[in-house]
């Protein structure tokens, strides 16, 4: 709030009950909502729900394909925020580097950004495609058969990979936002001390861009959990069966093919809880940066 | 690019260093070529694949050459009905598609600026319990709450409606964020001088804040608009009747098509729609590049 604020009598109060009034319907119901129906067994005919406590829990830790689910979620989330951190930042250095090309390159590489994640899956349906995809004749060039849908391990492959695609623009933007914010004069006392370009980056450029990859690293891990979602639903064919699955697309399968409402509402709390805990991490992480600046 | 002077300067220098320079040039341009190649490569197949009748991409997957039907393609994806009912074609899914992108973003930014007016130039009492209980919509995205979502909306009757599909999607408090921030960095001397002068609290709003943030309003405007336009779960769950469906809720149309008819699927004229799905948001980032950019790396200080 600034010093110098007005005050009136409900000229605040009429800007703010639109957003409110939103929140309140469409947040705050739902998410209340959520969190009661996980306490109780819903009785699939009708209305009525016995309250069970805790049990819907329990059912889902003790659930062997829940447990693989979540496993799948860790290797999936952590490829995909590793891998398109990495190719985010190499391709930021590089285009902060040359001199020519430069704004060209910056288009070419940050445009994926406006694909939606459900046309990302199927042009990697179109890819992968059993029999005479690009991706699967280059695996059938070494001799590997790749059939996305039907094996596991390839399914995954082929999620992960269209997944990364998808979210390198993003990573490269910010890095490369980053890199040119900063400072001329540390750039160039770091060319006279000299040493390896190498060396250079880890040292100077590294550490100065860590607040940018913190922010981005919950940024990817975010994605990987909820906006995946676009490209695993289409990359299925909306027919999960035995193929990997993340837990958001967990709760949608359950939820709404199901009808297994307590038991749905139960792995959306536990998604809460888990964005709760990866926010306010970010939150304290910001709060330090500002302090730096 | 900055740094072309100094190259300049530099260039008498011993010969060996020079040819180092180059070699990292190369490997620079290289790498940089590679992960362009990557990320145009599949959207340039499926734009030739699009020009190309159905049977290319049955026998041999993805084209890459040009052929004649490429018209006829784009013609049937816009304007033929297609769909379980026969009564959805492109140009229904394409207005659909824009009145989400437009709506979501208008409203989006309407509804923020009031609230960060309110939060940040304001003294009133409940001011801190509002800001906290609209920041805190930051914490949980869509996605985790998605299924009580959809039984509110069908409670109010709102599945297969514009408000069904736009209004929940604005139940979140980034844009708030966003403009409380940009607000907050206005030189506070302007609010004085324009309270000396007798503005209430309207007429400086209009006449000084919004046009102040004009640019930060288009930059909204063009991150806000793709990622409505770009909503898949929440329009897959809200609309049930093919008249409301969206371009990108019709991609799970396109999958199903490929997999579910017993003849060949029309393939051409799926890609042909996926072009034409991907196109608007695509144009808008590139046109507009150094706006967007700008919002969306302020929208994290």
């Amino acid at each position: 709030m600034k010093r110098a604020a007005f005050t009136h009598p409900w000229m605040p109060v009429l800007l703010l009950i639109p957003q409110l009034t939103i929140i309140v319907f469409f947040f705050y119901w739902p998410a209340v909502e959520a969190l009661r129906s996980s306490f109780y067994l819903q009785d699939p005919f009708g209305f009525g729900g016995t309250f069970v406590g805790l049990e819907n829990y329990f059912t889902l830790f003790q659930n062997k394909e829940y447990l693989r689910i979540s496993l799948f979620t860790v290797i999936f989330t952590l490829s995909v925020t590793f891998f398109s951190l990495a190719f985010g930042l190499v391709f930021a250095v590089k285009a902060d580097k040359v001199l020519r090309g430069a704004s060209t390159y910056k288009t070419m590489l940050m445009w994926v950004y406006a694909v939606a994640p459900p046309v990302a899956g199927l042009l990697g349906v179109s890819l992968f495609y059993q029999g005479h995809g690009l991706i699967t004749q280059i695996f059938a060039l070494f001799g590997y058969e790749f059939v996305v849908g039907v094996n596991y391990k390839d399914t995954a492959f082929a999620m992960i990979a269209v997944s990364i695609w998808k979210q390198v623009p993003i990573n490269f933007i910010f890095f490369l936002s980053g890199l040119q914010s900063v400072p001329r004069s540390i750039r160039e006392a770091a060319m006279i001390e000299n040493g390896s370009p190498f060396n250079r980056f880890w040292t100077i450029t590294f550490p100065l861009l860590a607040p940018t990859a913190f922010f981005l690293l919950i940024t990817n891990i975010t994605y990987s959990l909820f906006d995946t979602f676009g490209v695993i639903d289409v990359m299925l064919r909306s027919e999960p069966g035995n193929n990997p699955m993340t837990l958001t697309y967990k709760v949608y399968v359950d939820g709404f093919r199901g009808n297994e409402l307590g038991g749905s509402s139960a792995q959306s709390v536990i998604l809460m809880v888990l964005v709760l805990a990866l926010t306010v991490f970010q939150f304290r992480l910001i709060e330090r940066r500002i302090h730096y600046t | 690019m900055k740094s072309s002077v100094t190259s300049a300067t530099n260039l008498p220098k011993i010969n060996r260093r020079r040819r180092l320079v180059k070699w990292e040039t190369v490997i620079d341009h290289s790498v940089l070529i590679l992960g362009s190649a990557l990320m145009l490569f599949p959207v340039l197949l499926t734009i030739m694949t699009s020009s190309y009748d159905k049977l290319a991409f049955a026998k041999n997957g993805l084209q890459f050459g040009w052929s004649d039907k490429f018209i006829e393609n784009y013609n049937k994806a816009l304007f033929e009905p297609s769909g379980f009912s026969g009564t959805i074609d492109g140009m229904t899914m394409l207005s659909n598609s824009l009145i989400l992108g437009l709506g979501f973003a208008v409203g989006k930014i309407v509804i923020s600026m009031m609230a960060a007016y309110a939060i940040v130039y304001f003294r009133f009492r409940f001011a801190t319990f509002s800001f906290w209980i609209i920041f805190t919509t930051l914490l949980l995205p869509l996605e985790v709450r998605i299924l009580p979502s959809y039984e509110v909306i069908q409670s109010f009757g709102l599945t297969n409606t514009y408000t069904g599909l736009i209004v929940p999607l604005i139940a979140s408090a980034t844009g708030t964020f966003f403009f409380r921030q940009f607000f907050r960095s206005v030189p506070e001397e302007l609010v004085e001088a324009a309270r000396i002068d007798g503005a209430g609290p309207v007429k400086f709003f209009i006449d000084i804040l919004v046009p102040l943030s004009k640019t930060m309003i288009a930059a909204m405007f063009i991150i806000m608009f793709v990622f409505g336009w770009n909503q898949y779960l929440w329009p897959t769950l809200i609309t049930t009747e093919e008249g409301m469906f969206t371009l990108v809720r019709g991609i799970k149309n396109i999958i199903q098509s490929f997999t579910d008819s017993n003849a060949i699927p029309e393939y051409g004229v799926g890609m042909a729609l996926t072009i034409i799905t991907m196109l608007p948001p695509v144009l808008i980032v590139v046109f507009f590049q150094s706006w967007f950019v700008k919002g969306l790396t302020e929208s994290d200080k």
